[in-house]
């Protein structure tokens, strides 16, 4: 039966009264609020960027490196030593039952020129299942074949980046390139695929056949090396499996005895994503954490200011008792104040907290996303906080005896 | 039955070990429509037994029925309710709420009632008329003289039509034509609309408006006497 409106109205006027004080008691609430809502919207920002770019590696991708890794992870001069060959590839492809697609790699820098332009890039020798395993599409021309690279032709696929610096607008589809001053015929564009988790630019480069980089462009110590072995999984749930297999097949190839680490290493790009999906997760536990602090310290602010309105209002508690106002009418009146200041300390902070947002990716770049979640929890919480902090002092409001409430002085 | 009825009414204060008794075995009735003044010197008991008639406060002894019911066992918000439907207040102090328009000083009684918003205005405009205060509505209490706050808080006891009116020295805080004046009030409302008002005061003349006299001594009643045919 508590006319709410109305003492919404009474709230809001009460608190109008004294401004200053209201403001620097919601300041707790606001900074709390903010901050969880900034760092809330940086965290899953960052979390979205992470997971597209390690999906704009392929999905369901094992990375096969030569050298070897210790046993507490850390890889030992991969890399370093030139153990894998196309043969491995191969045998990777015909022998490994929950291997879908393999794409070997051998690459290096380069200097390629067109015309009066020249741009230094990394040229990558590789399959024609290359583009298939990276879910790589072309935006012009066609992707190189078997034929290709059985006959060590010299054509290329150019990076977005590489067009851009050598072509500008113009199409290079059917236009020469000197790769180390060897033609080669343009024959497609690779599609634009940004950045990647370590920031290299993706597009800034040039795809040939494997074979006319071994044998035209890179000198190997030995025919048929490779750099890296690029393996596409069946499935997310078949990679383990995959994992072994090709461990089994690399093994026996290479010769390697029962005793004896493995001379290659073979990266899961999924546990990649699952470490920086559980770093997330570690983040939004001591945003929560931080989020519980401001607030609880915001509340007590609240609920210390309450303490102090009720004794300085103790005469017009008692005139309102006299007049007939009940326990919760008195109650309801206290609270209204507590959770209209944590309200709008609420409101304050999310709007600061998108505002804070939106300048730190404009200043520093980092990407951020605000969710609706996020500012549905900031407001619920605020608004549970003022409830929770504002019941004991209405409640000791309430409890006033009135004749002494009149006569306080 | 009487309107109000006090039986044996006590009241002890115990400030630590030493106990202050300021009401002793008081016992009073009050029919509808009385006018009575509560004299008697100060520290006499006449404050602590209106707050007890006003149900503000309660008894260590005795009863007090209003209006033929029990109010001692009653709980607070009970007593609340019988403040807010059967008593006006009208304090030496005034008691108004500060920056509170007088229109919503004299809507408050109503809101703890809860009447409906039109109906509300309307009642507080003819009370704040009724006591001259018409056009004065929104003025804030430090906008307003002595007189004219009390007549907003005589506005605000009047307003749940209240049967019965409290008034703890009423023009103590006033000069003495503003007094005649509130007093002038108390009669006009005591007579058209058969208020009872039981007021406590120290002067004579502001007692001679009433038409009983009750006098406190020691938290006791000494005297208690009735005009006869005074005022025809
Ligand atoms: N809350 C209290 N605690 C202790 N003693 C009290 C309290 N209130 C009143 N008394 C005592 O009770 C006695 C009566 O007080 P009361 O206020 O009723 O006097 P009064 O007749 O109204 O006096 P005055 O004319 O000065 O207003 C006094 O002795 C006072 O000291
Ligand atoms: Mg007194």
């Amino acid at each position: 039966m508590v006319n709410i409106p109305w003492t919404a109205r009474l709230a809001l006027r009460a608190l109008k009264v004294n401004k200053m004080r209201s403001a620097l008691t919601m300041l707790g609430i606001i900074i709390g609020v903010s901050a969880v809502i900034a760092m809330l919207a940086v965290g899953s920002g960052a979390t979205r960027r992470i997971t597209e770019q390690i999906s704009s590696m392929g999905s369901n991708l094992l990375i096969i490196l030569p050298g070897s890794t210790t046993s507490g992870g850390l890889r030992m001069g991969a890399g370093t030593q030139p153990t894998l060959t196309s043969g491995d590839a191969r045998a990777i492809a015909d022998e490994a039952p929950a291997v879908d697609a393999v794409a070997p790699v051998l690459s290096g820098a380069a200097q390629v020129v067109n015309g009066r332009q020249n741009w230094s890039t990394v040229v990558t020798g590789t399959t024609p299942a290359m583009l298939y395993v990276r879910g790589w599409t072309l935006s012009g021309g066609r992707p190189f074949t078997g034929a290709d690279v059985k006959n060590a032709t010299k054509v290329c696929l150019l990076g977005q980046t590489v067009v851009d610096n050598l072509f500008g607008d113009e199409d290079p589809v059917g236009k020469i390139v000197k790769i180390k001053n060897l033609p080669f015929t343009v024959i497609g564009v690779l599609g634009v695929k940004g950045q990647s988790v370590m920031g290299q630019d993706q597009d800034d480069t040039i795809y040939i056949p494997l074979t006319t980089a071994q044998r035209k462009l890179f000198g190997t110590a030995f025919p048929g090396m490779v750099r890296i072995i690029m393996v596409k999984g069946k499935s997310t749930g078949q990679l383990d499996e995959a994992q072994t297999q090709i461990t089994d097949i690399l093994r026996q190839r290479h010769h390697i005895g029962p005793r004896q680490d493995d001379d290659f290493t073979v990266r899961n790009l999924t546990q990649l994503m699952q470490t920086a999906e559980q770093s997330t997760r570690i983040m939004t536990l001591l945003l929560g954490a931080i989020a519980s602090v401001s607030l609880l310290v915001g509340g007590i602010g609240i609920m210390n200011i309450m303490l102090v309105s009720i004794t300085e209002r103790t005469r017009e508690i008692g005139i309102r008792m006299a007049i007939g106002a009940k326990t919760w009418d008195i109650r309801v009146q206290f609270l209204m104040e507590a959770f209209i200041m944590s309200l709008i300390g609420g409101g304050a902070g999310i709007a600061l907290g998108i505002g804070g947002s939106v300048v730190l990716s404009k200043i520093a770049g980092w990407p951020t996303s605000v969710s609706s979640f996020s500012i549905l929890l900031a407001s619920c919480f605020s608004g549970a906080v003022g409830i929770f902090f504002g019941f004991y002092p209405a409640y000791k409001a309430s409890l006033l005896n009135p004749i002494d409430a009149l006569r306080y002085e | 039955m009487a309107f109000i009825e006090a039986r044996d009414i006590s009241k002890t204060y115990s400030l630590g070990d030493v106990e202050v008794s300021a009401l002793m075995d008081v016992s009073l009735t009050i029919e509808k429509g009385e006018f009575v003044s509560i004299m008697g010197p100060s520290g006499s008991g006449k404050s602590t037994f209106m707050n007890i008639l006003g149900c503000l406060d309660k008894p260590t002894g005795g009863k007090y029925l209003l209006d033929g019911t029990d109010v001692s066992g009653m709980d607070r918000d009970r007593l609340a309710e019988i403040r807010n439907r059967k008593i006006g207040f009208v304090f030496q102090g005034f008691n108004l709420l500060p920056r509170t328009s007088a229109l919503e000083n004299v809507e408050l009684p109503m809101f703890y009632k809860g009447v409906a918003a039109n109906e509300r205005k309307e009642r507080a405009l003819k009370a704040l008329e009724m006591v001259g205060l018409a056009g004065r509505q929104s003025h804030f209490p430090n906008q307003l003289s002595g007189g004219q706050q009390q007549r907003v808080a005589i506005a605000r006891a009047l307003v749940n039509d209240a049967p019965i009116i409290l008034a703890d020295e009423p023009t103590g805080n006033l000069d003495t034509r503003t007094s005649q004046e509130i007093m002038g009030l108390f009669v006009r409302l005591n007579a058209d609309s058969a208020i009872t008002i039981i007021l406590v005061t120290h002067e004579p003349d502001i007692a001679a408006f009433s038409r009983r006299w009750v006098r406190f001594m020691d938290g006791r009643i000494i005297k208690d006497e009735e005009a006869a045919q005074r005022h025809g």
